[in-house]
């Protein structure tokens, strides 16, 4: 959350682009495109391409809900999506702008249905699970060459975490994410919104929150990659970043992940065009570009996400396509769940949970 | 006529900069919040005329200002930041006299570059300036690199994510704040006066509290009211600095504004801090005056 307040803009100026030009802005999740697309874009369309990025889905749907954000494409995950689409944040696609809607994966449309009936607001961009990162060397120096690495026990039992404590231990700061996996952990349906359920989770949180360093939601990525930390509950993709980080730096640091056993949530990261956009066809060439299988492929071969993009699939690199934290087998995908928006009222007393497990107040 | 414009402007700065925002802020409290845009029924319809108007405030309540008292936790979190806004000030003080008795006892000469010296940082943007702390402070950072350097400490100390680095990062924020009005208050004051206390038998010692302290008194508040306001609604410094364990309004305003999307709440914390606000902003315009009275 905390680089949500120095957003990094990127902007990519374009010399030869007459003084008047035509804009597109684009506000994505950091660290999740090749820029090189951002370039490639451009010289496509001769559309200038502003692209801001954000690290949480509360910043994204403020700017929804205050309304005039400026934005021609923004990129909320499913039950954000579904609370905006229902608050009237966004317009329906239209189709006809959109030829390579063809190359979308129905497997993932039916999936993403259940947020955005008939994907008539939306087309996915990425999509993956929330599961544990592991620093293989330091977890097994604390825990024992059989430590649970794929369990959530790892973070959720006091006993692992008393000994991980020292090498430090990372979680989301988003309690629609934790909440759920430490549901899961215990048996309990991971997307129940009766607060008696959900209010069993504080007791196992706040045994464990002494021995965790730090909430957040993007700053793990580096913390894994240089070894500040062994443990991270964190996004598929981002863990499997900090894994190639570590790799390229050679310092040693072997990052593993794992979808956990008792259950793994899957997200999707949807690409939609707000109610006011002030470009709304640009954005339909933006989104059409992104669908494009050649360029979808770039981009997951680039963010190690997998993508709703069945036309990309042959054009992926083996390490992506052929990696089951990317791309679960059959068995892995049986263990995935998803979850839907809390309403209000529940809403609320997540949040409050969540402050105070985390502040002790 | 000409009275009335030089009157008339301040009172439009007033009227443009404060009182519209905080009406604007008042009366989304008095709502609920909704899934819509903007998130908050009700809104005004003035296409209904006077209908719409009356709609609009029988719809309006208190139910939020209700809701902070039912829960420990605001106000829990306004009295820590009282308490972290209060003890910034003192150690900010502390650390900002000797500073500014050191640039009024300088040789003229040398006043404007000192004075120069102070003000530079803010050549540097803030958040910038914050980050760089947390380089500083960090269990890998250049402190703990050289404590453990010079053999002073064997384990890094953990400084960042906690209040302690809050404090630092106040202290070294508002600094200025507190030294510039501290070192205009001692720069007039006539050394005769000192000289005078010391003929007549004070020590050098007794001479400082007697004299120089009670003269740069103006001083010392101006710049801890200076330093106090801000730090109470702090929100940059305790969120980057700070653990999730410090607790400060601020950060009470960005949840309920951005994890629960309830504008009413947020609002209501935002005019409940507001009126905390305003018995030190009154205290300190008295302040002002009280000097600009004895100087006129």
């Amino acid at each position: 959350m905390k680089k949500t307040l120095i957003t990094l803009t990127t902007t990519v100026a374009l010399g030869a682009m007459a003084a008047h030009a035509e804009e597109v802005r684009v506000y994505n999740w950091s660290d999740y495109i090749d820029e090189d697309l951002l370039g490639k874009f451009e010289e496509e369309t001769g559309i200038k391409l502003i692209y801001d990025v954000f690290d949480s889905n509360e910043v994204l749907e403020t700017k929804m809900l205050a309304g005039g954000s400026g934005y021609d494409v923004v990129v909320p995950s499913g039950t954000f999506l579904q609370r905006q689409i229902t608050a009237g944040a966004f317009q329906k696609l239209d189709m006809a702008q959109l030829s390579n809607k063809g190359n979308m994966w129905d497997a993932i449309e039916a999936r993403t249905a259940k947020y955005d009936p008939d994907n008539a607001y939306s087309i996915n961009y990425m999509w993956g699970t929330t599961g544990i990162g592991v620093n293989v060397g330091k977890v097994q120096e604390a825990l024992g060459a059989d430590a649970p690495i794929d369990s959530l026990a790892l973070v959720f039992d006091p006993a692992n975490m008393e000994k991980l404590a020292d090498c430090g231990v990372h979680l989301l700061d988003a309690p629609a994410e934790i909440i759920p996996a430490a549901l899961a952990y215990i048996g309990e349906d991971p997307d129940s919104h009766d607060k008696d359920v959900i209010a069993k989770v504080e007791p196992i949180l706040t045994a464990v929150r002494p021995y965790i360093q730090k909430f957040h939601s993007s700053e793990y990525i580096n913390a894994l990659a240089n070894g500040d930390i062994c443990v991270a509950i964190g996004w598929s993709g981002d863990i499997l970043q900090a894994r190639d980080r570590a790799a390229e730096a050679e310092n040693g640091v072997e990052i593993a992940y794992s979808a956990p056993s008792e259950g793994a949530l899957m997200w999707f990261d949807q690409m939609a065009i707000p109610v006011d956009a002030p470009n709304p066809e640009a954005a339909h060439k933006f989104l059409n570009f992104i669908m494009d299988a050649q360029n979808m492929a770039d981009a997951s071969n680039y963010v190690y996400y997998a993508n709703g993009n069945l036309a990309s699939q042959p054009l992926l690199e083996e390490d992506v396509i052929g990696d089951p934290a990317i791309y679960p087998n059959d068995e892995t995908i049986k263990n995935l769940y998803t979850t839907t928006p809390y309403p209000q009222k529940v809403q609320r007393v997540v949040t409050r949970m969540w402050t105070k497990i985390k502040s002790g107040t | 006529m000409r009275r009335f414009a030089l009157i008339a402007v301040p009172y439009l700065w007033l009227l443009a900069l404060f009182l519209v925002p905080f009406v604007i802020v008042l009366k989304i409290s008095l709502s609920d919040s909704a899934l819509a845009i903007p998130p908050y029924l009700p809104t005004l319809d003035l296409k209904a005329g006077w209908s719409g108007i009356t709609e609009f405030f029988s719809q309006l309540d208190f139910e939020n200002f209700v809701w902070l008292t039912e829960d420990d936790l605001y106000w829990k979190a306004y009295l820590s930041s009282l308490k972290i806004a209060l003890v910034s000030t003192v150690l900010t003080l502390a650390v900002g006299f000797p500073i500014a008795y050191g640039m009024a006892r300088a040789p003229q000469h040398w006043r404007a570059t000192l004075l120069l010296l102070v003000i530079l940082p803010f050549w540097t943007s803030f958040l910038i300036r914050v980050y760089s702390w947390m380089g500083i402070l960090s269990q890998e950072g250049y402190l703990n690199q050289f404590l453990m350097g010079i053999g002073l400490i064997n384990e890094p100390l953990i400084i960042l994510n906690t209040n302690v680095a809050v404090y630092i990062g106040i202290v070294y924020t508002y600094l200025p704040f507190m030294i510039l009005p501290i070192y205009s208050a001692l720069e007039k004051l006539d050394e005769s006066l000192l000289e005078a206390a010391e003929d007549l038998g004070c020590s050098r010692m007794s001479a400082f509290w007697l004299v120089t302290v009670p003269l740069s008194k103006q001083g010392i508040i101006a710049g801890s009211f200076l330093v106090f306001i801000p730090t109470l609604g702090e929100f940059v410094i305790p969120s980057l600095l700070g653990g999730s364990k410090t607790l400060m309004i601020g950060k009470i305003l960005w949840e309920e504004f951005f994890s629960n999307r309830d504008w009413p709440v947020a609002s209501a914390v935002a005019v409940i801090l507001l009126l905390i606000l305003v018995i030190p902003i009154i205290l300190f315009q008295r302040n002002e005056q009280k000097q600009r009275e004895a100087e006129g």
